[in-house]
């Protein structure tokens, strides 16, 4: 303890260097096509857990729902960036979902002025009633409407396909996206206490997740969506190893902004009163501070960060596959990544997100063949015989090994290998 | 008259067993809630361990011959729970009380829960893998058809339907006795209203943490185990049994068992009669509807179900955020 509070400095960069080396040693033993996309990945994960400490180190929020933030941002990016579906452009498909958002529009609008129907002198029990009906009838509205449009555009055109836009376009709606999300969740639930948020985070990610893998019309449901357009030229066009680097240099150089844009914004008078009302709410409320308003401010810059994080890795993969979003890869992974590198620190952050992204995928190869070989050597020595799916249970193993880090690191390491250091002004 | 035995073997029955799961589970988080002051995201898992628990001892007792009157699971349910009780004591002393005596914020013992629930979950489907497993080891489970005069369908209802709810019925009554004539559960509820107080009154607040403990890990045993008697065992349960519960914890109000009996038959009932399929019941009136009846008039798609127990807890996050019974908004 004594020498990481004496010379902080040292420790960034002998920590650095150590990742540095085991970059260095995966890329002579595994080759470059293999590493550079483990660094991509690992750089999209990094943006994420950038995301995720500025929601937790700095503001002591708890989000489990990361995997419905990135779901919710790939899902847009791929909705802009896909070539467009000539076959909805000729059906009656535009017509449908245009008036599908006007009527989510009109619906918005009826809600909110029955919950601000107080301010025109309606009583509190008239208010109720008119809620609940506001409620229920944009429900049916809705849920009416989008049957038969779903029904419809599946029928025509199998799905809707995407609107062709640029890719640095399809990342910026990503992030919008998952901030609007985030703004309703925060809204209702950054005025209660922290565990609240975490219930209906993880509630949302579900439910993303749910709509994604049932929304057909709209996503191409279960079926996936391939290939995802690419920022730069794709490996299909030419050299893989060369796309690949280019893509990781997108990836770094968004990486870099953001961690110097965080970085000053940590320094500035923001970061400053941020830290205030994670340590104090009290002190920093009587203060003048309006802790709700400041709180959500740093849940939806998070959950924008998550959005673009995850619409670049989903680009990446080059497939868009609902299933593939599992709370254990895109949430508690970056979990891990934060509270080991060290909450509240961007450098451990970025430093937490590759080393446990490199240990994570070389951990899967090694749990196999650790499994394997108690198979052969129970069934040799013992004559015990391995059930059928032995070895799939072999990432349950990593389950497990996820779970014990977060509570062992909560336990004898709450500050993480990086930990936070206050700036003195 | 058939319409109405089907909205009774649908509706109402299927309401009844959901909402008795739910409300076990509950009782014990909001206990947790109340007592320990942080949101157990484990709990889902401690049902799945209970019932993993409760499967192991009825197939080793099937596999020695005995034959019981009842089905095998419902009898070992009962030392199952008090296992379970043991190992959610044992989860409190390896990874909660630590951290309870460092001083952590809640928000930690949150993470600490949900690191937990990632480690039973991995432990669970590693010995036991991902398949659903049948409950009823020894016999196939009785189904009783009870013939309505007037209707050609018969009322359906399973012998593990009976058992829950004679359990819950017998649950709650024994848990009011305790909260409200017991030493230690008049002691629980003081802890639960004001910790400080209680502590220089004299509690022992050890004690009343082992209680909460003895409680919400003997009654997720319980509900796992019934849920899994009335369905099957599927070990992949945690997040999706998690967030009903929570909804009829905090629709109860924490820290109030019987808000959470009531929360968890609330949301019970909504999420069945939601994606229950209404034109079943309207059919006798076809003549009489100004519309035409379509096939399938249900609220909620059934694949989205989840959707149910979350827009409850946010109209009462957002509307009466200390629930019907008026708990604590911590």
């Amino acid at each position: 303890m004594s020498s990481q509070t004496q010379n902080p400095i040292m420790r960034d960069i002998a920590l650095f260097a150590a990742l540095g080396v085991l970059v260095l040693v995966i890329f002579v033993s595994q080759g470059a096509v293999y590493s550079v996309r483990m660094l991509v990945e690992a750089g999209c994960y990094g943006i994420i857990a950038l995301g995720l400490t500025i929601q937790w180190g700095y503001a002591g929020l708890f989000n489990v729902g990361i995997m419905g933030f990135i779901a919710a941002g790939a899902a847009s990016s791929m909705l802009m960036t896909f070539p467009r579906n000539p076959d909805f452009w000729n059906s009656g498909g535009p017509e449908l979902a245009g008036l599908f958002i006007v009527k989510l529009i009109a619906c918005a609008l009826a809600l909110w002025l029955a919950n601000n129907s107080n301010r025109w002198g309606v009583g509190p029990r008239l208010r109720a009633l008119l809620i609940t009906i506001a409620i229920a009838v944009s429900y049916l509205v809705l849920s009416f409407h989008m049957t038969v449009m779903s029904e419809e555009i599946e029928k025509a055109s199998g799905w809707m396909g995407g609107l062709g836009l640029p890719v640095f376009f399809g990342w910026i709606i990503a992030g919008v996206i998952a901030g609007i999300i985030a703004w309703f969740v925060g809204k209702i639930c950054l005025g209660l206490r922290s565990d609240y948020l975490a219930i209906a985070t993880l509630g949302i990610a579900q439910i993303i997740k749910h709509f994604l893998k049932n929304a057909d019309w709209l996503t191409n449901g279960t079926l996936t969506v391939s290939p995802m357009p690419w920022p730069v030229p794709s490996p299909a066009d030419g050299e893989f190893l060369f796309a690949r680097a280019a893509y990781l240099s997108v990836v770094a150089v968004a990486l870099l902004i953001t961690y110097l844009l965080l970085q000053r914004a940590y320094h500035s008078p923001w970061g400053r009163m941020m830290r205030a009302i994670r340590d104090n709410e009290e002190a920093a409320g009587a203060m003048g501070k309006n802790v709700n308003r400041r709180r959500l401010e740093i849940f939806i810059l998070g959950c924008v960060l998550m959005g673009i994080g995850g619409a670049m890795l989903i680009h990446f993969t080059s497939i868009y596959d609902p299933s593939g979003f599992l709370d254990l890869n895109h949430t508690f992974l970056i979990w891990v990544m934060v509270i080991l590198g060290g909450s509240g620190n961007n450098r451990g952050a970025i430093f937490g997100a590759i080393f446990v992204y490199i240990v994570w995928v070389m951990s899967e190869p090694l749990a196999v063949m650790l499994f394997a070989t108690i198979a052969t050597y129970g069934d040799q020595w013992l004559g015990w015989e391995a059930p059928s799916d032995f070895l799939s249970r072999a990432l349950q193993m990593r389950v497990f090994v996820i779970g014990l880090t977060i509570t062992l690191v909560l336990r004898l390491a709450p500050q993480g290998l990086l930990p936070e250091r206050q700036a003195r002004h | 008259m058939n319409d109405l035995v089907f909205f009774l073997n649908k509706g109402i029955t299927s309401g009844l067993i959901i909402g008795s799961i739910y409300a076990l589970g509950a009782i014990g988080l909001t206990l947790i809630f109340g007592i320990l002051r942080f949101a157990h995201f484990a709990h889902g898992d401690l049902m799945t361990l209970g019932a993993f628990v409760t499967l192991i001892l009825a197939a080793a007792l099937a596999a020695l011959g005995v034959t019981l009157p009842l089905p095998l699971a419902f009898v070992v349910m009962f030392p199952a729970m008090a296992i379970t009780a043991v190992l959610a004591i044992g989860l409190d002393k390896m990874f909660y009380k630590p951290l309870r005596q460092a001083g952590a914020r809640p928000v930690v013992l949150v993470m600490a829960s949900v690191g937990v629930t990632l480690m039973l979950q991995g432990v669970i489907r590693l010995f036991a893998g991902v398949r659903s497993r049948d409950m009823f080891v020894e016999a196939p489970k009785e189904i009783y058809r009870i013939p309505i005069p007037g209707a050609t369908r018969k009322l359906v209802v399973t012998e593990p339907q009976i058992l829950l709810m004679l359990f819950t019925i017998v649950a709650v009554i024994a848990l009011h006795f305790f909260l409200t004539r017991a030493r230690l559960g008049k002691a629980m509820r003081a802890v639960s209203d004001n910790p400080d107080l209680a502590r220089i009154t004299g509690i022992n607040t050890e004690h009343v943490v082992w209680a909460t403990w003895i409680i919400g890990g003997s009654l997720a045993c319980a509900a796992g185990t019934m849920l899994s008697m009335d369905v099957t065992l599927k070990p992949d349960l945690s997040f999706n049994i998690l967030l009903p519960i929570f909804a009829a914890t905090i629709v109860g109000g924490i820290g109030q068992p019987y808000g959470a009996i009531a929360g968890g038959f609330l949301v019970g009932f909504c999420e069945t009669l939601a994606v229950f399929n209404w034109s079943i019941v309207l059919r006798p009136f076809k003549d009489e509807l100004w519309f035409d009846l379509p096939s399938n008039m249900s609220l909620v798609p059934t694949e989205y179900k989840l959707m149910v127990p979350f827009l409850i807890l946010i109209i009462v996050l957002i509307y009466r955020p200390t629930g019907i019974f008026k708990g604590r908004v911590l």
